[in-house]
């Protein structure tokens, strides 16, 4: 579904993403696992086009069509989202407009479900805005809501996790196998080993590239033993290499 | 000029109003306190239990008188409609407000101007709200899309002990042509005053907004709030005021601009200023561009850049 070939970006002469490469198959939750700094919102941002990244080399092919050009409205109406690591807040637009509004392209009426599957309750959550007055693990389940409610071919989850309390997490991770059974493919970006092994596969990410690719207990493994007591994030001097 | 029937006026009026967001019912049924006004004529005029209307017609608008009596709670909202239908024209509505003690009201009013090329309409209003009263007060406007108006609202508010007065003005729809926005609040003690102005300005419309909040009693609280988006060659400035002049006193100036283009002007100045120890007041002002983050996180949702502009300008100002 996407193939990301030898992609690089650079900035302030520093390579951020560094001749990544990346196959997500259709119908998959890819796990992408990395430490903190390694480049994976950056690959986010690069895929849905945001953040004015522009990479220097390399290519992103979804469903067979080359999408480096594209803006972030063609990619989403190609199937392709993202939920934000941070999401942004915006003043006066209701929980309820926001996934009307990500429902758009399917007709959805009932956007209520959505918000029960990440376990916040409608009635309580459907007029509020999308505003300061919501915490940071609130808003980060909405736009998971959001996504549901879209539907996208492809989601991409940067960080879903994080902000979120460890009570909530069971139904966060359930929103994310029910978006994979809805038929969206999923690729699910967290530094959480937890997190990822609700994954079909999982790539390890260091220094702006993929080390490893595989099954998620070999990688969850092979990350604890490489990669967690690793002191020199993002200058792996060679792939395994325990320091 | 043309001339209306009283008939046709009213209906020419109630539709524009319905143009404009307003519900057409209220100026039309029995059960709600209402006021309909064109140019210089009372078209409508209905009174409720607890409320008294009041009004003399001059050379150049319409002399009101509203009053609300003591302990009176106005089950449904009281209805006024301002307008000015012709290309030209002049309204001036001189205001008197008394919200005698312990009463409650809200107050939704429209004011319609839709094919204004070169009209003014003028507001001056003396509002009292007296001890446990409160005063909500709505009041949207449809310019139409020349702007060619000038509209010069001045108020000057009187809070007594423990009242209420909330006003907005929203300006979203159509041009804002010429605002030139003046109120300027005192509160008693334990008082609460909230002034909010949102507007739209487009085109070369130029926008002054004065909000201005005395914090006179022990307790009393108050927010000067305003919402403006600019575009196209459009100027606007906003002055936000708060003094906390008594124990206790708390308020906030709130004010965010934000320019899409390259050619619109904001400029923000807020003052705070604190007479006694035990009051404090701030502030915050943003000026700026719409958020990137914002239009990216709705077009990642599927929406055109343009559309997800409108969705946050409309949020905004909403």
């Amino acid at each position: 579904m996407l193939e990301i070939q030898n992609l690089l970006l650079s900035l302030n002469g520093k390579p951020i993403i560094n001749d990544l490469s990346l196959h997500v198959n259709e119908s998959e939750i890819h796990g992408v696992l990395g430490k903190n700094g390694t480049g994976k919102t950056t690959l986010a941002y690069l895929i849905m086009g945001v953040g004015n990244y522009i990479p220097s080399a390399g290519k992103m092919i979804y469903e067979g069509e080359d999408i480096t050009g594209l803006s972030v409205s063609q990619r989403a109406k190609k199937g392709i989202s993202l939920a934000w690591q941070e999401p942004a807040r915006i003043e006066g637009l209701s929980v309820r407009d926001y996934l009307v509004l990500s429902s758009k392209s399917r007709g959805v009426n009932h956007v209520e479900d959505y918000l029960s599957v990440v376990g916040l309750e409608p009635a309580q959550y459907l007029d509020r805005d999308i505003d300061n007055t919501l915490s940071g693990g609130e808003r980060k389940r909405i736009e998971m809501a959001s996504i549901l409610a879209m539907r996208p071919k492809l989601a991409i989850l940067d960080e879903p996790d994080s902000g979120i309390d460890i009570l909530a997490l069971p139904s966060l991770l359930n929103a994310i196998e029910e978006m994979n059974q809805q038929g969206s493919s999923v690729l699910l970006i967290t530094h959480n080993e937890k997190v990822v092994e609700i994954a079909h596969r999982v790539s390890v990410m260091c220094a702006g590239r993929i080390l490893k690719t595989g099954e998620p207990g070999q990688m969850n493994l092979w990350f604890k033993e490489n990669c967690q007591p690793c002191a020199h994030v993002n200058e792996p001097e060679k792939e395994g290499n325990k320091r | 000029m043309i001339n209306y029937s009283i008939e046709k006026e009213y209906e020419g009026v109630v539709d524009a109003y319905q143009k404009a967001g307003g519900d057409r019912s209220a100026l039309l049924g029995e059960g709600t306190a209402r006021l309909v006004v064109h140019e210089n004529k009372v078209l409508g005029q209905n009174g409720v239990a607890g409320i008294k209307i009041e009004t003399r017609e001059t050379e150049t608008g319409v002399n009101v008188n509203l009053l609300i009596e003591k302990g009176a709670k106005i089950p449904h909202p009281v209805h006024l409609c301002f307008g000015v239908l012709p290309q030209e024209g002049l309204q001036e509505i001189i205001m008197k407000v008394n919200a005698r003690d312990n009463s409650e009201v809200s107050v939704v009013a429209h004011c319609i101007f839709p094919n204004a090329v070169k009209v003014i309409h003028k507001m001056d209003a003396d509002i009292e709200i007296g001890e446990n009263a409160r005063f909500d007060y709505k009041e949207t406007h449809y310019h139409g899309e020349y702007g060619g108006i000038e509209v010069i609202p001045r108020a000057k508010v009187k809070v007594g002990k423990r009242g209420v007065y909330q006003s907005s003005l929203t300006i979203s729809q159509g041009r804002v042509g010429k605002l030139d926005y003046d109120f300027e609040v005192f509160c008693q003690e334990e008082a609460v005053a909230e002034l909010v102005v949102k507007a739209y300005g487009k085109g070369v419309d130029d926008i002054k907004v004065w909000e201005k909040i005395h914090l006179d009693g022990a307790g009393a609280r108050g927010l000067a709030k305003s919402r403006l988006v600019l575009g196209d060659k459009a100027k606007a400035e906003v002055k936000g005021e708060t003094y906390g002049n008594a124990p206790y006193a708390r308020g906030h100036v709130d004010c965010i601009e934000l320019v899409n283009g390259t050619e619109a002007v904001a400029i923000a100045i807020p003052t705070v200023s604190v007479t006694n120890d035990k009051a404090k007041v701030t502030h915050e002002a943003a000026i700026g561009s719409i958020d990137k983050k914002q239009v990216e996180t709705l077009m990642a949702r599927g929406l055109d850049e343009s559309e997800a502009v409108d969705v946050i300008v409309k949020g905004i100002l909403k």
